[in-house]
């Protein structure tokens, strides 16, 4: 590869000269395509029509580019790569759940304001709280590209766990602070919060996430949270007591989700 | 720059038909909307018509596999698809674009289109080119960086065919594809699907015969969930010499329908 190209071989290539030889223009074009200068020299070897050409096509170019729309780069809150991650469509519902717990706590600080010790509301509610976030991660009813994403490969319980990650990650916060605020420890309602979050997530499986989550959250207000409203008790199930129960139920329902794995590939 | 052929590219392919089904049975809700359906595709376009209630969009979901088949054997690109499959890597080659779609209005269609490439599995550094030719495909690449809830009817529908090619599936199901598509628009798209069809297994459901007779190598007739007639066009147009219809294979449409209905009666 020492030997360059001499100019009037340059020249004839560039003119398209059927003279060369088959071999001699294929070694030539190998060359070509390594070697920058004999490149840059072959452009100076153009004829004076190849140049023109050239040049009306770069006027050609330029005017067109310039009138091309320059692309506006949009700032938002919320990229389109977090679509990976969550939905649009869930976002409104972990902003209800938000709201859900900051009156709950707005109304815990009323109540203790009056000297009176009923059962804290936000505890009360901390173990169902991501379950309205949970019920909308995968389902077709609030979701209108679910049938799309359904198909893909990527659907099932992995994209479910997302979602629900997503659930928690804001979720969680919110209750420690405010539950710190009504002076609960995590300790007593965060197992159960994850029990349920998993439960909705294994029931799901058989009967839908919305349902699960509807489900499991009546069952919680009816056999919980209003017995404890109506005696102004704390139950014995969010009681530091019962943190190893709630432990044990999270690790069983985990051991019945993970194994199957296909169950939200599909329509429902 | 063009990638090497992997090895999975030239290994010989280990199964006769892309789309195989035996009595195949799937249900809708509660209903058999496929009821023993026999039916075996290679590639080709495949032109799925029938009446409203047919089973036509069911049995896109069966081979999508969002709907698990009740009964029967179904097996896609020579992996049999039950109720305890695992679907990933046989979902990769699918694209699927169902009769009603949603999306997330402030995606750009770019977006959606990359959006959907990640959920199929397209790897990383091959989205960008693959989102780019899918959209070309389809004419919408001037239009790639317009919100979604900027489009219209037709250009939706097309984002949605973009979706459905962008993981180069070798089963293309197509469900109603051609709704909302002006007539120039519509030509184009029956050219698409003939250069899509030389390599991969395209079913489209529709109801306009004349798209079929157009566009299609093969016609399959459904009537009540089962298979009525799976032929070429040439067969359909050969039928409606004579009956009621405008042209010949609107004519041979009914024809066929008349007959397996008249034959069903004298069954029963």
């Amino acid at each position: 590869m020492n030997a360059h190209i001499p100019v009037r071989a340059l020249g004839r290539y560039a003119a398209g000269d059927p003279g060369i030889a088959a071999d001699v223009l294929w070694a030539m074009e190998t060359h070509l395509e390594q070697c920058a200068d004999c490149r840059s020299r072959l452009a100076d070897a153009s004829d004076g029509d190849s140049m023109a050409l050239l040049a009306t096509v770069w006027v050609k170019v330029e005017a067109a580019m310039s009138a091309a729309e320059p692309v506006t780069v949009r700032r938002r809150w919320l990229p389109a790569r977090s679509a990976r991650w969550v939905t649009p469509v869930l976002v409104p519902w972990l902003v209800t759940t938000v709201l859900v717990v900051l009156v709950a706590l707005g109304f815990d600080l009323a109540v203790a304001g009056r000297g009176a010790t009923p059962p804290s509301l936000v505890v009360l509610l901390a173990p169902v709280a991501p379950l309205l976030g949970v019920a909308t991660a995968w389902t077709g009813r609030l979701d209108p590209a679910h049938e799309l994403v359904v198909a893909t490969a990527r659907a099932g319980l992995g994209m479910v766990l997302r979602r629900t990650l997503v659930v928690l990650v804001v979720v969680i916060p919110v209750l420690t602070v405010a539950g710190w605020m009504v002076g609960a420890s995590p300790a007593r309602w965060l197992m159960p919060c994850l029990a349920f979050t998993a439960g909705a997530l294994a029931l799901g499986k058989v009967v839908g996430l919305p349902r699960a989550a509807w489900g499991l959250a009546l069952l919680w207000a009816t056999v919980v949270v209003g017995p404890s409203i109506v005696t102004a008790r704390l139950p014995v199930l969010l009681s530091e007591a019962a943190l190893p129960g709630w432990a044990a139920l999270t690790v069983v329902v985990a051991l019945v989700l993970l194994p199957r794995r296909s169950g939200y590939a599909e329509l429902r | 720059m063009r990638k090497g052929i992997s090895a999975a590219l030239l290994a010989p392919t280990t199964y006769a038909w892309a789309i195989r089904a035996v009595e195949l049975r799937v249900r809708a809700g509660r209903r058999l909307a496929v009821d023993g359906l026999d039916l075996s595709m290679g590639n080709g376009v495949h032109g799925l018509l029938g009446p409203n209630g047919a089973g036509k969009t069911t049995l896109m979901r069966a081979l999508a596999t969002v709907s698990r088949p009740a009964g029967g054997v179904l097996e896609l690109l020579g992996h049999p698809v039950h109720a305890r499959s695992d679907l990933r890597t046989l979902r990769r080659s699918i694209g699927y674009l169902p009769q009603e779609f949603g999306f997330y209005g402030r995606f750009t269609v770019r977006e959606f289109v990359e959006y959907l490439a990640w959920l199929k599995e397209v790897p990383a550094h091959d989205i960008p080119d693959a989102v780019q030719r899918a959209l070309e495909r389809v004419g919408l690449a001037e239009r790639g960086d317009s919100r979604m809830k900027t489009l219209s009817g037709g250009m939706v529908r097309r984002a949605g065919i973009a979706q459905a090619i962008v993981n180069d599936p070798e089963i293309l199901l197509l469900d109603e594809p051609t709704v909302g598509l002006d007539p120039e628009q519509r030509l184009a798209f029956r050219s698409l699907l003939r250069e899509l069809g030389e390599h991969t297994c395209v079913v489209v459901s529709t109801h306009l015969v004349e798209d079929v007779v157009a566009a299609c190598t093969n016609v399959v007739l459904m009537d009540a969930g089962r298979l009525v007639f799976h032929g070429g066009p040439a067969d359909l147009v050969e039928l409606g010499r004579e009956g009621v219809g405008d042209s010949s294979a609107e004519r041979g449409y009914t024809e066929l329908l008349r007959r397996h209905r008249a034959a069903g009666e004298r069954t029963a």
